[in-house]
């Protein structure tokens, strides 16, 4: 079975899981939802003061609700060791690894495209024109944080405080794509909004390097 | 034992001459006076953290690509008295910093870089910490350092793109740049003694974790010793 096809049906699996209980899906967005509204208290969210914080805000909010939402991603598997199925299957590492990031990826976009509307009207920022472009923007951020996300929650879900650990282990990592990130996103806020090449072009890079990484090293995350 | 005696007592001697060249043989910077000299301690705790984490990364793709657990020993060492170093860094620069340029601390690309290192570091230290199971902490925490490592320069990128205060580099930085003869003679010196102050405790390190791999086996072979006698005895007993 070849790579994409294996990733293909894990996905499905993934989903299938995930959208019968769609527990993740919900505490996800609550969570962004409840950083969102905390965050109103701690500035006036005026048009002008909103372009300002907003797109940290934005992405921070989606900072804490991703590495929230790929905690489980590995960790349960361990609870009926599925995860030793899924390694005796006659399919590549790479397919495991892949499949759980395009489910990340798919809830974490979920998530992102219930909240982002819910902001700008909270915020007052105004999303006419620039929806498409912030798309790609969100779409690239998106990519590198469930990359590396997934290869942590790979990394942690074996860890003692997996729970703890997980984020620390992310944030500093994710350093470069928040800057790259909030400032994609600021340049399209902006009174006369642009998208800003120099930060696409790095937050491209960004998800090559860790997909490539990803992909050299993910038998050594796979086994036993 | 003798060799290390030997090795130990010459770095103690080189701090001793690195300390004196710093305070009296350098010669006094014209603006920033005696502040200044606590460069020569700065930058060459710099050199040696960067070389530790370099040797964390080399150790990691190494204990990879081989599964010799001796490949692991050598990554926690060289990350240990890489933080060590990278703080030593991080406390200085703002007791330069300070009367220079009258803040502690900025967030310009190359203090976020080493900040940012320096947490990543910690949470490769944290994550063995956390992980038991021997060969699985070596492969996982190695496959976190080849993550890590990549991840430096896109941070150093980032800030870079972003904002930044810190003096350009004043070594190889083209025209205009470049310190007097004497204090980079100092700073060569520094350099030296921090380094070798650096691989002395990296030594001492690595020894360690092997001591502790082989008492942990030692353990391990009396629990299953003793485990057999008592299952033999139990045997005999009915």
């Amino acid at each position: 079975m070849t790579t994409a096809r294996a990733a293909a049906i894990l996905l499905a699996k993934e989903l299938r899981l995930e959208f019968r209980t769609r527990e993740l899906l919900y505490s996800t967005v609550l969570f962004a939802l409840v950083v969102v509204v905390l965050f109103s208290f701690a500035f006036e969210p005026t048009a002008a003061e909103s372009r300002r914080y907003g797109p940290g805000l934005l992405w921070i909010a989606f900072l804490f609700a991703g590495s929230l939402m790929l905690q489980p991603s590995f960790a349960r598997e361990q609870s009926n060791d599925t995860l030793g199925a899924l390694r005796m299957a006659p399919i590549s590492g790479f397919a495991i690894l892949l499949g759980k990031m395009l489910a990340n990826f798919v809830f974490l976009s979920v998530a992102e495209a219930l909240i982002v509307p819910v902001f700008a009207v909270l915020y007052n920022v105004s999303l006419a024109g620039i929806a498409g472009r912030l798309a790609v923007v969100l779409t690239l951020g998106t990519v590198g944080l469930v990359v590396t996300g997934t290869v942590f929650s790979a990394i942690s879900a074996h860890a003692r405080m997996r729970e703890l650990l997980l984020p620390l282990l992310l944030f500093p990592i994710l350093a470069p794509l928040l800057i790259a990130a909030v400032e994609a996103t600021a340049s399209l806020f902006a009174v006369e909004p642009a998208l800003d090449r120099a930060w696409l072009a790095f937050l491209g890079g960004f998800d090559i390097v860790f997909l490539t990484a990803s992909w050299l090293l993910c038998d050594f995350l796979i086994e036993e | 034992m003798k060799s290390r005696m030997i090795a130990t007592l010459f770095v103690a001697g080189l701090v001793f001459f690195a300390g004196y060249a710093a305070l009296f043989i350098a010669p006094d910077e014209r603006t920033m006076h005696a502040v200044q000299r606590i460069f020569y301690f700065h930058v060459a705790a710099w050199m040696a953290s960067f070389t530790a984490f370099f040797v964390v990364f080399v150790a990691n793709v190494a204990y990879l690509g081989t599964r010799r657990i001796e490949w692991d020993f050598l990554g926690v060492s060289a990350a240990e008295v890489g933080v060590a170093c990278c703080t030593i860094g991080l406390i200085t620069g703002p007791l330069w910093a300070r009367p220079v340029w009258g803040i502690w601390w900025t967030w310009d690309a190359r203090l976020t870089t080493t900040f940012v290192l320096w947490l990543l570091y910690i949470s490769y230290l944290l994550l063995r910490g956390l992980l038991d199971d021997v060969s699985r902490r070596a492969t996982l925490s190695a496959v976190f350092g080849v993550f890590a490592f990549l991840d430096v320069p896109l941070v150093y990128l980032s800030n870079r793109l972003w904002r930044t205060q810190h003096p350009q580099p004043v070594f190889f930085g083209g025209n205009g740049s470049g310190v007097d003869p004497t204090m980079s003679r100092v700073l060569l010196i520094c350099a030296m003694a921090l380094m070798g102050v650096m691989i002395l405790a990296l030594v001492d390190r690595y020894r360690l974790e092997r001591l502790r791999y082989e008492a942990a086996e030692l353990r391990e072979a009396v629990e299953t010793r003793r485990a057999d006698r008592e299952s033999i005895a139990s045997r005999g007993a009915r």
